[in-house]
């Protein structure tokens, strides 16, 4: 196997893998806070045996992603040294502000899951909004990160070498809000959907089972409230790589041949071979007006860059094409929910939505992967876009690259079977008949 | 080299845990292994956060530093890494499976082995940097196979479970506090014949570092963590606990001290330099800056932690 394919792919994994985590960790802080508000408000044990069961699955994921978090701090020099040399002093700070707010993110978890006995019930409620706005937070400096390998600010090339470094630039670079608004209603609206999933099963067993109706509840309003904001974000998003990174919109549509008036290709399979798609459906100039908003704008076509220069375009359309289709049926999905509890005023109980609802709890999670997939090899070559490719990040420690590897492959296979068992476990442990402390 | 002393300190002491856990024997080993889990309960994942810190900190403002630090000990630092991992998973599986049982056992037992590898090959790492057989050009063979590194991870390691050990004979009393008193003796001692042995290989394995130690500008240092270090098993022998833990504190603090003194002005010797390793100005200013800021409400919510969940040792 290549050596910088087989870094690329143990680096991929790697960041596969944590990212379901760190998604759980910006988004569970926001149902447990729900949850014991609506606790707080009522007086219905249920909502706290929920915030208590949904805080100790937080719990589980937090030390999870802390660990693959871990694992990606250090892979980032094992594998990308050449890269981080190059990269750190401009861009190193946001990874600085996200361990800050990691760090705040776990004391506060450690209180609210520990201090059921020792805190106020106001005292510990308030201990929720730090590791919700810090989990969040979270995402945003380490997306900011991403955002700068697309779009480079903050410094300047003089004959090969790095001048003028402004780390603040580089942080306020152009794509930092659209990439880190899409991510964010991307943690949460996948959260809602895997939560609304869990409690979907046992309402499928019991149509009655209160604590599932609520869990269910608060979960789904959530992920269907936040969905149909990602078609804006991500049309931000889109419009801002059709400016700055030419090559991944046209990866992204398979838009092999610069066009005016650009078709929109939905679905279809890109034959790079003959530069042409196969069994799409182009929607007339619909491209040139997402992009330019003007039907008779011209697209960049891959021929318009350097064969080097081309992403992997099978890769990245199809990539694209999943995470759009499982956006939009998420879409679909928390509309009819809301349809139905509008007009039953009650929780939905039907059995095909609650079957839905556990589809979107993985599907939203391969829309994550999938979007992840068409940013990061959309913009390959480059690890930071016209400036450093990631053949150049490349370790000059060859040696280790393979049996590395190796090593962390079978690390992710462990880690994941003792996860699934710790999470079923914890999912089909009996409830307490009162409210105690846990978490010992 | 502040985020660096917690970490070692908070993270050592975890690390220092899972040494204990695993070396538990007899009828008292269920007690001991709760106590552990105990204590560590609320505050592990906590105290690793100190590592990330400590490697984005030296990725940021020593970039060129970092870069050659994982290209040359890519190994030593992959096997820690697996440590870490291994570590994590099997103490989030004893502490949130709601049930006991072999499983658990065997979990225990990977969670003891992880928590061995972790600060021995760390600490090798970090030999590695101070003997002088990190290479530019990474023409010699595994430097990290030395004796002296690995003296050194060994110390690391004695000096993890000598805190773990006095911290522990805080938070207990009775027969328990009498064992793990016991077990602090041996790891005192253990330091004190790794911390020799360690030195002896310097000799040969460290010049630089011998000399600044013993006759260089770092002898005031080490003085200092050996007379702190006599303190300890002073406060150990005569039961005095909590002054123990707050000298094998220092002395683990001095430990570190000792070694960035020794190394000075080398961040790797003996090529790369402190200030050619750095990052531009702008950078480390603008980073002084955040990380003040970030510490303005990091420490409170520290003290908020501890405060809720170690004032109350008695219960």
């Amino acid at each position: 196997m290549d050596h910088l394919f087989a870094a690329r792919v143990q680096f991929a994994t790697s960041l596969m893998f944590h990212i379901v985590f760190a998604v759980y960790g910006i988004g569970m802080p926001l149902l447990m806070l729900i949850a014991e508000g609506a606790w707080l408000r009522t007086g219905d044990a249920q909502f706290l045996d929920l915030a208590k069961r949904w805080a100790r699955a937080a719990g589980i994921l937090f030390a999870v992603g802390a660990v693959s978090g871990t694992v990606i701090s250090f892979e980032l020099g094992l594998l990308w040294p050449k890269f981080m040399q190059f990269a750190g002093a401009i861009i190193g700070m946001p990874f600085s502000m996200e361990a800050f707010a990691f760090f705040i993110e776990a004391i506060f978890l450690a209180l609210y899951l520990f201090g059921w006995d020792r805190l106020s019930p106001r005292a510990h409620f308030l201990t929720a909004l730090p590791v919700a706005i810090s989990g969040a937070l979270s995402g945003i400096f380490v997306v900011d990160a991403n955002a700068w390998m697309n779009s480079p600010t903050g410094f300047h090339m003089v004959a090969g070498q790095v001048r003028d470094v402004d780390p603040i630039a580089a942080i306020l670079n152009p794509f930092w809000a659209t990439e880190a608004t899409h991510m964010l209603i991307a943690a949460y609206v996948t959260v809602g959907f895997g939560v609304a999933a869990v409690h979907a099963v046992a309402l499928l067993r019991d149509r009655r089972d209160a604590y599932a109706r609520r869990g269910f509840a608060i979960a789904f309003a959530v992920a269907a409230l936040l969905s149909p904001f990602q078609f804006i974000s991500g049309d931000a998003n889109a419009r801002t790589v059709a400016a700055l990174q030419p090559p991944k919109l046209a990866a992204m549509e398979a838009l092999f041949h610069t066009t005016r008036c650009a078709p929109e290709m939905l679905g279809g399979i890109p034959d790079v071979a003959h530069q042409s798609v196969r069994y799409g459906i182009g929607v007339p100039c619909g491209l040139s007006v997402l992009a330019k908003l003007n039907p008779h704008a011209v697209i960049a076509g891959l021929d318009a860059f350097p064969t080097r220069d081309r992403p992997n375009t099978l890769v990245v359309h199809l990539a694209f094409q999943i995470m759009v289709a499982v956006g939009t049926g998420l879409v679909l999905l928390g509309m009819w929910g809301f349809v139905v509890a509008w007009r039953t005023r009650q929780t939905p109980t039907n059995p095909w939505l609650l079957r839905a609802t556990i589809a979107a709890g993985g599907l939203s999670v391969v829309a994550i992967e999938a979007g992840w997939i068409v940013t990061e090899v959309g913009r390959q070559p480059w690890a930071v876009y016209h400036v450093f490719t990631t053949a150049q990040s490349l370790t000059a420690a060859s040696n280790t690259i393979i049996p590395s590897f190796v090593v962390f492959s079978g690390i992710y296979v462990l880690l994941s079977a003792v996860l699934i068992w710790l999470l079923v476990r914890l999912a089909t442990s009996p409830l307490p008949d009162q409210p105690h402390s846990e978490g010992r | 080299m502040a985020a660096l002393t917690a970490y070692v300190i908070l993270g050592g002491a975890d690390f220092g845990g899972g040494v204990l856990d695993i070396v538990a024997t007899g009828s008292g080993a269920p007690a001991q292994r709760a106590a552990v889990a105990e204590a560590m309960g609320p505050v592990w994942e906590v105290n690793h956060v100190w590592l990330i810190f400590v490697l984005v900190a030296t990725w940021t403002c020593f970039p060129v530093a970092f870069a050659n630090m994982f290209t040359a000990l890519s190994v030593p630092l992959i096997i820690a890494l697996a440590g870490i991992v291994l570590r994590g998973a099997a103490f989030a599986f004893r502490h949130y499976a709601v049930e006991a049982g072999a499983r658990a056992q065997y979990m225990g037992f990977v969670f003891g082995a992880a928590s061995i590898l972790t600060p021995v090959f760390l600490g090798d790492a970090i030999g590695t940097l101070v003997s002088g057989s990190l290479n530019p050009l990474f023409a010699a063979a595994s430097p990290w196979l030395r004796p002296f590194p690995i003296a050194i991870g060994l110390f690391a390691l004695s000096l993890c479970a000598l805190l773990a050990a006095v911290f522990l004979t805080v938070e207990t009393h009775g027969w328990l506090q009498a064992v793990f008193r016991r077990r602090a003796l041996i790891a005192w001692l253990a330091t004190a014949v790794m911390g020799v042995a360690a030195l002896g290989a310097a000799y040969d394995g460290a010049p630089y570092m011998f000399h600044a130690l013993t006759s260089g500008p770092a002898r005031p240092w080490f003085a200092f963590a050996l007379g702190v270090g006599l303190i300890t098993l002073w406060c150990l022998v005569r039961r005095r606990y909590r002054a123990a833990r707050a000298t094998a504190v220092a002395q683990v603090a001095a430990v570190l001290w000792a070694w960035a003194a020794a190394q000075y002005p080398y961040v790797i010797v003996p090529w790369l330099t402190i200030t050619a390793a750095a990052a531009p100005r702008q950078t480390l200013l603008d980073f002084l800056v955040m990380t003040g800021a970030g510490m303005a409400v990091l420490l409170p919510s520290l003290w908020l932690l501890f405060a809720v969940f170690k004032g109350n040792a008695r219960d």
